[in-house]
């Protein structure tokens, strides 16, 4: 039993550290930063799962105890992994808006991160009037 | 009834936030499950002024059901990924972007299907149209971006659509 733990917790390591690296040899090979961006969401999700499978096994079949941690870890990961991602894409459109050819928004004006600073900040700002105090 | 609706705003809510306690303590205690359920009961209750549109889940089984298809989903589609980064050049690439029609209109629904849509790798949600009504989806390499932008509304948006709405 122990023994088939042992080659378990041995073929998840290595799945793990497989994706992991194929993450971060991505996050050199490809060219421009729109495409980099996928590679650091690949690590996240197998590379890092495997791991986690891993620990979760070695702590139940060798230490004789369930860990879930790891279960905890993976949710944490998932819920901030996007969001990461989304602020990094959402930046670069930004800077780089005139080089691309972003597809039409139909009904809408446009794409959120591109929309004029001034409808993005005048409800602030009359915000921020109203909050001062009046003498 | 109405007692335990005020009670119990989010029962769903009250249950995840009992479990995630008790993987946070990581040993079972019936101390812990009280103390859970507690939090459980307490956090919903104070935070539900601060978000009234909290829009209200449905058919647990199909959440279930769900996230077991967006962890295969990823599953298969890293070893697509993993396959293009190694044996594909940069040149053979074929970057597209592809706007999503949304038929969600919850914001928890939407970030529901952009988080799903960054997690299975290949694509990446990149932005929100300035009304809502469409996501800006960038994939690495899509010949056909018709059929992603139809397997994403199939796959992911169909489900959440009878989660949430």
């Amino acid at each position: 039993m122990a023994q088939i733990a042992d080659y378990l917790t041995a073929v998840f390591l290595v799945i793990g550290g497989f994706f992991g690296v194929v993450g971060s040899f991505g996050l050199i090979k490809l060219g421009d930063s729109m495409s980099r961006l996928h590679a650091p969401t690949k690590a996240t999700t197998l590379g890092v799962g495997g791991v986690l499978i891993t620990s979760l096994l070695h702590s139940y079949a060798i230490e004789g105890y369930l860990s879930v941690h790891e279960l905890m870890i993976t949710l944490f990961l998932f819920l901030t992994a996007p969001i990461t991602a989304l602020f990094i894409a959402k930046a670069h459109i930004h800077r780089h808006r005139e080089d691309y050819d972003l597809p039409e928004t139909g009904d809408d004006t446009c794409w959120a991160v591109l929309e004029k600073e001034e409808v993005v900040a005048e409800p602030l700002s009359d915000s921020l009037e109203d909050m001062k105090p009046t003498e | 009834m109405k007692l335990l609706r005020r009670l119990f705003p989010h029962p769903l809510l009250t249950l995840l936030l009992t479990l995630v306690w008790l993987m946070l303590v990581n040993r079972f205690s019936w101390n812990s499950v009280i103390f859970g359920f507690f939090l459980g009961v307490l956090i919903p209750f104070v935070i539900s002024p601060y978000w009234p549109g909290m829009s209200r889940v449905r058919h647990t089984i199909k959440i279930v059901e769900y996230i077991l298809v967006v962890i295969y989903d990823i599953m298969v589609a890293n070893v697509t990924v993993a396959r293009l980064i190694l044996f594909k050049s940069n040149a053979d690439m074929k970057q597209a972007w592809i706007s999503v029609p949304l038929r969600l209109r919850t914001p928890e629904a939407i970030t529901t299907l952009a988080g799903t849509i960054t997690l299975t790798p290949g694509t990446v949600s990149c932005d929100l149209s300035s009304g809502g009504h469409y996501l800006l989806v960038h994939c690495l390499h899509a010949p056909e971006p018709e059929k992603v932008r139809q397997g994403i509304i199939d796959r992911y948006e169909s489900r959440l659509m009878e989660i949430f709405e």
